[in-house]
């Protein structure tokens, strides 16, 4: 592989219950500690208006919370940062609660669960908080969603010659969907890619041919989060590797014959 | 202001939606300013509006090897694919690149969930009934996981999904793709059909006409929603120095509301900029521009506002009321029509309206005209403040 895209890490921020922050989960990756006991079960989400974060839906809150983390580490002003949300599945207690109304009741549909449905409402919420007039995406894959978004969000940053924020979040699924959507932890990560390397990690991206999952490299702590929801585990791969600094390469599946090859330089 | 892009070369095109199957169905329609709604005969319980409905889709099952993607946003596209000669010049591109070397990005804002809420009407004792517990059909990517296997294209697959910009997106993803060497050729598009989850939502909103939807009409009252098939093969302009190009493209956040625009179109402002900017153009030399035009009070209200920034000879219309709003592939259809006009010279009319907008009579082209078009816009707004906007050209024309 040749690779075609070279960005710097200049910003992480992960979320799921007992890890609530990148140092937290890091700590976990490198096996220093296990998930925090009796933490909370939603995002804090801080950064959305206290009004809107009632409102909010839990992907919202989760996407909101790591995108603010990994904004604040890169020292980034978020008013700027073009933006790309990556989701597997999108709201799924949103998706349950639409289809039951319209299954019973359709004319009783909530508006506002209505626009809360669509898979660009964390990007719609994030922008708002954060005043960002700049270009936002809402971008899923299935399964590829971590690698693809990824690939979206860096070829922007390189494209564009701009830093990019990069968010890939799924929440529980809920009610009679769960069956086929199957993910019993949300987990959020994000990353503010930057065009320039600096300090930070930097990332070499490819294309490769072949379609190869890692390695499972969670630790026995995060397995609930990687095992039922590939796009997690792809994600949790990368940080695995940025947690313990030891350079690396990675290929997470990006379509049916094709891989995104990473040279991870934490 | 963003660089200049190079432009690159759209080789094929297709549209299917209520007008019929393919361009020339299109073409007809609008140069004779006939509509495709008809009376909602489509949701699961009454709903007194109009519809953009395709005609036959329930009776194009898909081929055996690809049944398990069977569901009604799919049989759509498997319907659209076989129009236009799309096919052929898809397997033009795969063998002349290799199937890794193209790309596939579709824009769509509801995906198959028609099968996910009929799973819910039909519950077996509180588990999907069995022939709908397929996971593909109950993901947002089902469409786009559906055209790869359908296709053999195999690089880079992402479904965009920002309401109803997504199939306008797809353009920028792809050129981006494109100019960072990570692909040769892409094939994108948008496919929404209709469900209740949009019938109802809009609804809900208050958003849904009851008539036709008379975009830019001082009495305008709502939506009427469609379903769409359209899909365009970029590839770099050399290898098709006739084809119509991809000149620009702009894309922003209104950073205001989740279901309303801005109240001065900044977020449009913005991407229309950057779309110019991309394409080394000014808004001076735009022939068409294809509106958005919902005909919902802030949208179009919002979206007059962009017409002062063109000469009075640039001719504006939205064709919503031809298809009905096809929501996440509405850019897709209406960057179809946009080519169409450039090819054969016609400004579609903005059907539906008889009193427009005082602030848009300059620039509303009421009637079909006939007259060169070698600039033409489309403008895509979505749900979350999402904005895109799309410039295409005749080949040597422009930059």
């Amino acid at each position: 592989m040749s690779a075609a895209l070279q960005v710097g890490v200049a910003g992480i921020g992960a979320w799921l219950q007992g890890a609530p922050d990148w140092p937290s989960l890091r700590g976990v990756l490198r096996g220093e500690h296990g998930l925090a006991e009796d933490a909370p079960a939603r995002p804090a989400a801080n950064v959305l208006p206290a009004a809107e974060r009632r409102r909010a839906p839990d992907g919202v809150r989760l996407a909101a919370e790591v995108a603010a983390q990994a904004c604040a580490m890169a020292g980034s002003d978020p008013a700027t940062l073009p933006c790309v949300f990556a989701s597997t599945h999108g709201e799924v207690a949103i998706t349950d609660y639409v289809c039951a109304t319209l299954a019973q009741a359709p004319l009783e549909l909530s508006p506002t669960k209505f626009h809360n449905s669509v898979l660009n409402a964390p990007a719609g919420y994030w922008t708002i908080a954060a005043g960002c007039g700049a270009a936002s995406n809402a971008v899923t894959a299935y399964h590829h969603s971590f690698a693809a978004g990824l690939l979206e969000a860096a070829t922007l940053a390189c494209a564009e010659a701009t830093p990019v924020l990069f968010a890939s979040c799924d929440v529980a699924s809920a009610g009679p969907l769960a069956e086929m959507t199957r993910t019993t932890l949300a987990f959020g990560t994000a990353l503010v890619l930057a065009p320039e390397p600096a300090d930070g990690a930097r990332l070499a991206l490819g294309l490769r041919a072949g379609n190869t999952a890692p390695a499972t490299t969670a630790t026995l702590a995060l397995h609930g989060v990687a095992g039922d929801n590939p796009a997690n585990a792809h994600a949790l791969a990368l940080l695995a590797i940025l947690a313990n600094a030891q350079p690396l390469r990675l290929a997470l599946p990006l379509s049916t014959g094709l891989s995104l090859d990473m040279e991870i330089t934490p | 202001m963003p660089a200049r892009i190079e432009p690159l070369a759209i080789t094929a095109c297709s549209a299917t939606s209520a007008l019929g199957r393919g361009l020339a169905a299109h073409l007809e329609a609008l140069r004779d300013g006939r509509g495709g709604l008809r009376a909602n005969d489509f949701s699961s319980t009454p709903l007194d509006c109009l519809i953009g409905r395709v005609a036959g889709v329930e009776d194009t099952p898909l081929p055996a090897p690809l049944a398990h993607w069977d569901c009604r946003n799919n049989r759509l596209a498997w319907l659209g694919l076989q129009q236009d000669g799309l096919r052929d010049a898809i397997a033009r591109v795969v063998t002349r690149h290799g199937a890794s070397r193209v790309a596939l990005i579709m824009g769509t804002s509801t995906a198959s969930i028609g099968s996910t809420e009929d799973a819910y009407r039909r519950l077996d004792h509180g588990r999907f009934p069995e022939d709908l517990r397929r996971p593909e059909i109950h993901t947002p990517h089902s469409l786009t996981a559906f055209l790869a296997d359908a296709t053999g294209i195999g690089g880079p697959a992402l479904t965009i999904s920002t309401a109803c910009s997504s199939s306008a997106k797809v353009f920028a993803s792809a050129e981006r793709l494109l100019r960072m060497g990570l692909a040769d050729a892409a094939l994108v598009g948008g496919v929404d059909t209709l469900c209740d989850s949009v019938l109802f939502g809009f609804h809900s909103l208050e958003l849904v006409s009851r008539q036709v939807c008379r975009p830019f009409d001082t009495h305008r009252d709502g939506i009427s929603i469609g379903e769409a098939a359209a899909f365009a093969l970029l590839e770099r302009a050399d290898s098709a120095p006739e084809a119509p190009r991809l000149i620009g493209h702009g894309e922003s956040s209104d950073a205001h509301h989740m279901s309303t625009p801005h109240p001065e179109g900044r977020g449009a402002l913005a991407a229309l900029d950057d779309a110019l900017a991309r394409a080394g153009i000014d808004a001076g030399q735009v022939d068409y521009i294809n509106l958005h035009g919902t005909a919902t009070l802030k949208n179009d209200e919002v979206e007059a506002k962009l017409l002062p920034r063109f000469p009075a000879r640039t001719r504006a219309s939205s064709t919503k009321s031809f298809t009905g709003h096809t929501l996440g592939a509405a850019g897709a259809l209406e960057a179809a029509i946009a080519l169409l006009a450039i090819e054969h010279g016609v400004v579609p009319p903005n059907l539906g309206c008889s009193v427009p907008m005082p602030e848009t009579a300059n620039w509303l082209a009421l009637q079909p005209e006939m007259q060169r078009i070698d600039i033409a816009l489309s403008n895509s707004f979505g749900f979350g403040g999402n904005n895109a906007c799309l410039v295409f050209a005749r080949a040597g024309v422009g930059a």
